[in-house]
């Protein structure tokens, strides 16, 4: 065993897919012994293997290298894992292979980008990843989620494509496949920019996460929300750190995403925005650079992936036994689903940053280093939208669903797998609230900071806690934004709606262009071409023949009647023979006169 | 099926949680007061700036929320 995930073995992203083909094969018990194995024995594998570049494979002039281990892979790797264990606990009953094979490829994907050491496989295990969530968002089985799944494939395929651009162009202008800092500053670091920020969600490109996460299925959403946008903090905080645009990028990624969400009735899409929003913060503290904000960045992508899988679990479970996901639909769920009601509240704690809960001890990192370099319009910012947590995730989730109005149903907690998935992500929500040490140490860069100062907790106490009271006091008075049955316009509106109106605008006009030619080329120029082909000759004949006619009969009638003669012994083709023979003689003659003489 | 939770149900413990609620405010204000502040910017030393300032945050936040749905909202089957 161990000498398959030894040093000589395969490596971890090979492990996770090659076992994505294996579980169809593998039949009842044993198929969940084994996808419940894998992760272990992989994070296992992770955890001993020494620092430095594994598994390097020569490929034409360069070296592929699938794992690269420092502190930075680590830590994603060990993230990637253990949500990977959660969320197969999570899916342990669905039966769908499907499903399953998907998961664990997309999983592999993301510990291949995680494990990547130069570009190539880097772009190759992007590309894997794209392909196998897609089959997540497919396998919800919905016209809605297949029309969903063809548009987040296609935005992808932009994204991959752009990526791959940016890399060829790289590596040709640099002569290095290295998978390191590269900062903006040609063509070629902007088409890698945008190929990362397509798959971090960077707002205008966010809109596939919002528009596909909701349709996909209850498990696949749990696998969907913790590797896309998080593997793409990875490769953006090793490539572009400390580059200023992504403050900026952040702290707005942080704030247009929390209006969607309070305005959003499915609360799956409540969450997805909010995970935009969560992506923003990172995106900030990859910005800013420093050593404290990338230790921010890296812990909350740590925190932000247990806390986010715990409540799309926790609407997931919802979902799988209510058959609903809208708020309108919700409400008063505590009742009957009170473990259910318990965790959601965990993770809406943990995501709000509330003291003793992961967020708090992660999230409290990026602002410091804010704070630090003196950056306060990014921090107000930041905080701003601290606060809007709060509204739309730390309080809207839990209170729609589980309080809010009576909706009159009655359901039971979920089955048991779902209860202990949700269970160990909630633990651990909890424990790395009050264990941060332990985070800390895993950290890419040594750790001086501490989270629980007496100032700072009151701080994030009084915010959260008043802005709870402003969510209090609108309920009360009936100014809070009323639940209602609607969609909200999003970016996606322009290829959605644009899509739309480019096709019926080409088909109008390929559709006309076609009909125009046929009328033009196939009735008009060929009927004509017909016509003068028929009657070309008549003319011809009757143009030549008419003056001498005329000239040998006086009488015109006669005359007349000669050329009607002529005309319709033409149109038959009643010709005398031997004057066309003789004609062609005479031709030939002259013909043969004049080449030889 | 398992008897209900109806804590919620009786208006009684709403309005008891709420003045627990109310109370656990006021006294993270006061004690605001007496805490040893090491802060970056000027205003975090201001007692009840970060109260203040949450408070405002999410009027304000459901407020622009409410003029962005005017823009935006469609019915739910626009794109069909």
């Amino acid at each position: 065993m161990i000498s398959l995930f030894g040093e000589t073995g395969l490596p971890p992203s090979v492990v996770f897919m090659g076992g994505a083909f294996l579980i169809p094969l593998i039949k009842g018990r044993w198929k969940s012994v084994f996808m419940l194995l894998l992760p272990l024995l992989t994070l296992y594998m992770v955890f001993t293997i020494p620092e430095g570049n594994q598994w390097v494979i020569s490929f034409l002039d360069h070296d592929l290298i699938l794992g690269r281990i420092d502190r930075l892979s680590r830590i994603f790797s060990y993230i990637f894992l253990l949500i990977s264990f959660i969320a197969v606990i999570f899916s342990l009953k669905i039966e769908d292979d499907l499903q399953y094979a998907a998961g664990f490829a997309y999983a592999g994907g993301a510990l291949g980008v995680t494990f990547a050491g130069d570009l190539f496989s880097l772009y190759i295990f992007w590309e894997i990843m794209a392909i196998a969530s897609t089959f997540l968002i497919i396998a919800g089985r919905t016209q809605a989620a297949r029309s969903a799944a063809f548009r987040y494939i296609m935005v992808h395929i932009f994204g991959g494509l752009s990526l791959l651009a940016g890399i060829v162009l790289y590596v040709q202008n640099h002569g290095t496949t290295e998978f390191s800092y590269i900062g903006l500053s040609g063509i070629d670091s902007w088409l890698i920019f945008l190929g990362i920020a397509v798959n971090a969600a960077i707002p205008p490109l966010h809109p596939w996460l919002s528009d596909a996460y909701p349709e996909a299925t209850v498990t696949g959403a749990v696998f969907l929300s913790a590797f896309t946008t998080k593997s793409a903090v990875y490769v953006m905080a090793r490539t572009f750190p400390g580059t200023e645009l992504l403050i900026w990028i952040g702290a707005l990624m942080t704030i247009i995403p929390i209006f969607y969400a309070e305005m959003e009735n499915d609360i799956r899409r409540v969450l997805a925005y909010s995970l935009i929003n969560q992506v923003g913060f990172m995106m900030c503290g990859i910005g800013i650079g420093t050593q404290l904000a990338l230790n921010g960045t890296v812990s909350h992508a740590f925190c932000h992936i247990l806390y986010k899988a715990l409540l799309f679990m926790s609407a997931g479970a919802v979902l799988h036994m209510t058959g609903k996901s809208r708020c309108t639909d919700l409400g008063g769920l505590y009742k009957t689903m009170p473990l259910t009601c318990m965790f959601c509240i965990i993770g809406a704690a943990s995501i709000s940053a509330f003291p003793l809960f992961s967020g708090f001890v992660s999230k409290s990192m990026i602002l410091s280093a804010a704070a630090h370099d003196k950056m306060a319009i990014v921090w107000l910012l930041l905080l701003f939208s601290s606060a809007g947590v709060t509204q739309h995730a730390g309080i809207k989730v839990p209170f729609f669903l589980f309080f809010g109005h009576d909706s009159g149903i009655r359901v039971k907690e979920p089955p048991v797998h779902m209860m202990i998935a949700m269970g160990i992500a909630a633990f651990l929500c909890i424990f790395l609230g009050v264990r941060y040490d332990l985070l800390y140490s895993i950290l890419p860069y040594e750790v001086d900071y501490l989270p629980y100062t007496e100032a700072h907790v009151m701080g994030q106490l009084q915010l959260l806690l008043f802005g709870a009271l402003a969510f209090c006091l609108m309920v009360l008075s009936g100014y809070y934004l009323s639940e209602i049955r609607a969609i909200n316009l999003d970016t996606d509106w322009f290829y959605r709606k644009g899509g739309r109106f480019f096709h019926q605008t080409v088909s109008r006009l390929l559709n006309g262009m076609n009909a125009w030619f046929h009328h033009v080329f196939a009735e008009k120029l060929a009927a004509g071409a017909a016509k003068f082909a028929a009657q070309a000759p008549v003319l011809l004949v009757l143009f030549i023949a008419t003056p001498i006619i005329r000239r040998k009969r006086e009488d015109l009638a006669a005359a007349n009647r000669k050329a009607e003669s002529i005309r319709s012994a033409m149109i038959t083709l009643s010709v005398p023979i031997g004057i066309s023979a003789a004609a062609a003689a005479l031709f030939f003659t002259m013909l043969f006169l004049f080449m030889h003489l | 099926m398992k008897k209900e939770l109806k804590i919620f149900d009786k208006p009684e413990t709403v309005t008891r949680f709420l003045l627990v609620f109310y109370g656990s405010l006021l006294g993270l204000l006061m004690v605001d007061f007496f805490i040893q502040k090491h802060a970056d910017f000027p205003w975090e030393e201001v007692p009840g700036f970060f109260a203040a300032y949450g408070f405002i945050s999410c009027v304000a936040f459901i407020f622009i929320a409410k003029g962005i749905r005017l823009i935006v909202k469609r019915k739910e089957d626009y794109y069909d």
